[in-house]
């Protein structure tokens, strides 16, 4: 019967060596570095050939000559004030035309010799050199204060003029340096707000965003994160494939395809599946995510409200080892046909696929002890996949989703059982980073039901916010957690996990709250 | 979801012997609980009673699959065997036929197999039985049927067909969509 599931997996003896006992050991010789073998080595450099010695010689003799001709300078400076300069300074001509290596300490004579204007000619050779470097450095700091200067507030006119790619480049490096320091670079009649919108112009132009999603992001990012956001977003993410653990091994699966030509390696200690792909011709590293944090148990009943195409739902039904049930619902039938594939293909039994809209699902079937919501949403986060997502998002687009997205969030906590042993627990994820469709959403729930925020369960991923510009969320919503493209090389996401505390619906103090409540919905 | 009737049953079972012969009373009884066979829209499922059970809650229109499917009852009234039954029938499969690493991709791409293909096959394959394809590494890579029995191989030349294309796992990328 395949691979079935393990029922008395605790009665059975061990055989074998285990599977570590074939791990390479470490190795024999240890390189340690020996204090006695050190102090050798300083003994030998003690031991001096007998040019060395002859070398060590002169230049001692050389540091005396040194020293008495600086005695005598000084000296001479002192009877300086008194006396005519014209003999001193040919003195000193001469014992420096002696030694070719002016030394940083004479640097003063020789400006006192300047200003004698008694020099020999390799002394104004040094001189003019050392007035080359001089007025270069100069210079450069002139220029660089000039390119940071010289920035001026483009006219309008200059604005709207189409100009040519490098130009928008160094324009918004120019306005990003301005921004920086904004007190010390600015133009004193032009204010932040100008050059804010001068660079989310630039950076729509440049990066060919629309300007709404622009906006957006900028509210996101800190001006240096936001580079490396939207730079993150043009590159690709590496592939990362799963185990499917009922069917094989991952150090199986990493030797089956290494041994066909496929460069791969694990994907981080957060996970036990996960292998990245580096050279080859798959579902991303952050899908993966949202399965840890629901963290599903054997025999128990859990929901995918949004199943399709059935990664995340294969992944929590392979850590299920096929016991229990696990309803894989979509909307969209079309899609629904692709879970159905996945899912017999990867020798998953104990599924039903439904294909339901996910906003009535309460009134069909209640009682999980886990569901997941991986919402569907704008894909802010997956730009680099899906590059359509800069220009064709707008406001009405989020509007809607994040609507949908309250919907199902509420349905999905009103089909989870509050007296469930083991769960009780709700995930909720999506692959955007705007904060209308993940805190504002979480945050409304928190506000209709009687659910909780707890530790997700990874521990890396930033927070995600209590604050958002104007907006005050749950202090709890620092429990969620969102991950970049540009800090932890995977698709952006957002990931909260929910625990319910009864099927209590506060609706007085959601109507008191109602102005509040809908915060996102007048921006 | 309904009981299948007598006569279909009759029709899916002689069709599992071909494959696995008297095993397949292994897996109606297993010692981890009831297992059925159900029908709906002329595909047979085969899953636990308490899936069952709780898929009874969902209407027929938007029920789309519960535990495995095995394949289907055609228009002419008989039963064909999906690929999605692979994992259930390998295990106690009765004739086996490996391929040699060089003609797996063909079998993968839905041809049948030739002489040149064919690594070991099990002594005594009478001709038109149902067999389960493997590759050298004992991967399962789906079903056919005998053209030819073990004595009849051993003489072919090798470009005769040897066993008949039913079903590969191909057909998880080649016809996703319609797989059920």
């Amino acid at each position: 019967m395949g691979r079935k599931a393990k029922y008395n997996d605790e009665n059975r003896p061990k055989k074998g060596k285990g599977r570590k006992d074939k791990r390479q050991k470490d190795p024999d010789t240890v390189f340690q570095i020996d204090p006695k073998n050190i102090q050798d080595d300083e003994d030998e450099t003690k031991k001096l050939s007998h040019r060395q010695k002859q070398r060590a010689a002169r230049r001692r003799k050389k540091k005396e000559e040194w020293k008495e001709k600086r005695k005598m300078i000084k000296d001479k400076k002192k009877i300086k004030k008194n006396e005519p300069p014209m003999e001193e300074t040919e003195i000193i001509n001469n014992e420096d035309v002696s030694d070719d290596d002016s030394d940083f300490d004479s640097l003063p004579d020789d400006n006192y010799i300047d200003n004698e204007k008694t020099e020999s000619a390799e002394e104004d050779l040094d001189q003019t050199n050392e007035n080359m470097e001089q007025d270069n450095n100069e210079q450069d700091m002139r220029l660089n204060i000039a390119s940071q200067d010289i920035f001026i507030f483009p006219s309008d006119d200059d604005i709207n003029n189409v100009t040519s790619i490098p130009e928008i480049e160094a324009r918004v490096k120019d306005v990003l340096l301005v921004l920086s320091n904004f007190k010390k670079f600015r133009e004193p009649e032009r204010s932040r707000q100008e050059y804010i919108a001068l660079l989310r112009k630039d950076l729509c132009t440049y990066f060919s965003y629309n300007e709404f999603l622009m906006e957006r992001i900028m509210n996101i990012f800190p001006l240096d994160e936001l580079m490396n956001f939207l730079e993150a977003s043009e590159t690709q993410r590496p592939v990362t494939i799963r185990t499917n653990s009922l069917k094989v091994r991952r150090r199986d699966l990493a030797q089956a395809l290494i041994s066909r030509g496929v460069n791969v390696d694990p994907v981080g200690k957060w996970s036990n599946v996960g292998l990245v792909v580096y050279s080859s011709p798959v579902p991303a590293a952050s899908s993966l995510l949202p399965v840890i944090a629901l963290a599903p148990k054997e025999n128990e009943r859990i929901l995918d409200l949004c199943a399709a195409p059935g990664g995340k739902a294969s992944h929590i039904a392979a850590l299920m080892k096929n016991t229990g049930v696990l309803f894989a619902n979509d909307a969209n039938k079309s899609r629904v046909n692709g879970i159905v594939g996945n899912f017999h293909r990867l020798g998953i039994t104990n599924s039903i696929i439904t294909c339901y809209d996910g906003r009535i699902y309460s009134q069909i079937m209640k009682g999980f002890d886990r569901v997941l919501v991986d919402a569907p949403c704008t894909g802010t986060g997956i730009i680099s996949k899906d590059p359509s997502v800069k220009t064709s998002k707008d406001k009405v687009d989020v509007q809607k989703c994040f609507t949908l997205q309250r919907e199902l969030l509420l349905t999905a906590i009103d089909c989870l059982n509050t007296r469930s042993s083991s769960g009780g627990y709700l995930v909720y994820s999506t692959c955007s980073i705007l904060p209308e469709e993940n805190e504002a959403v979480v945050n409304y729930a928190l506000r209709k039901r009687d659910v909780k925020l707890v530790p997700t369960g990874l521990d890396f991923g930033t927070e995600g916010f209590v604050k958002y510009r104007q907006y005050r969320f749950h202090p709890s919503l620092n429990l969620t957690r969102r991950f970049y493209p540009h800090t932890h090389n995977m698709d952006g996401f957002f990931v909260a996990k929910l625990k319910k505390f009864s099927d209590i619906i506060p609706t007085s103090v959601s109507q008191t709250q109602e102005g509040n409540a809908e915060m996102m919905d007048s921006n | 979801m309904k009981q299948i009737s007598e006569e279909r049953t009759k029709i899916f079972f002689e069709k599992l012997s071909k494959y696995i012969g008297s095993n397949t009373k292994l897996l109606i009884d297993r010692p981890d609980g009831m297992y059925c066979f159900r029908e709906m829209n002329n595909r047979v499922y085969y899953a636990h009673e308490y899936l069952l059970k709780q898929a009874s809650n969902v209407h027929p229109d938007k029920l789309i699959s519960v535990g495995v499917c095995f394949g289907k009852f055609t228009k002419s009234g008989k039963f064909r065997l999906h690929i999605t039954a692979l994992h259930y029938i390998s295990p106690y499969a009765q004739y086996k036929i490996w391929v040699k690493s060089n003609a797996e991709q063909q079998v993968l791409y839905g041809h049948n197999i030739l002489k040149s293909g064919l690594a070991r096959i099990t002594e005594s394959t009478p001709q038109y039985q149902g067999v389960v394809i493997y590759s050298m590494s004992d991967v399962p890579l789906g079903f056919g049927v005998t053209a030819k029995c073990t004595a009849e191989c051993k003489h072919a030349d090798p470009l005769t067909v040897i066993c008949f294309n039913q079903s590969d796992i191909g057909e998880y990328i080649r016809c996703e969509d319609e797989l059920l």
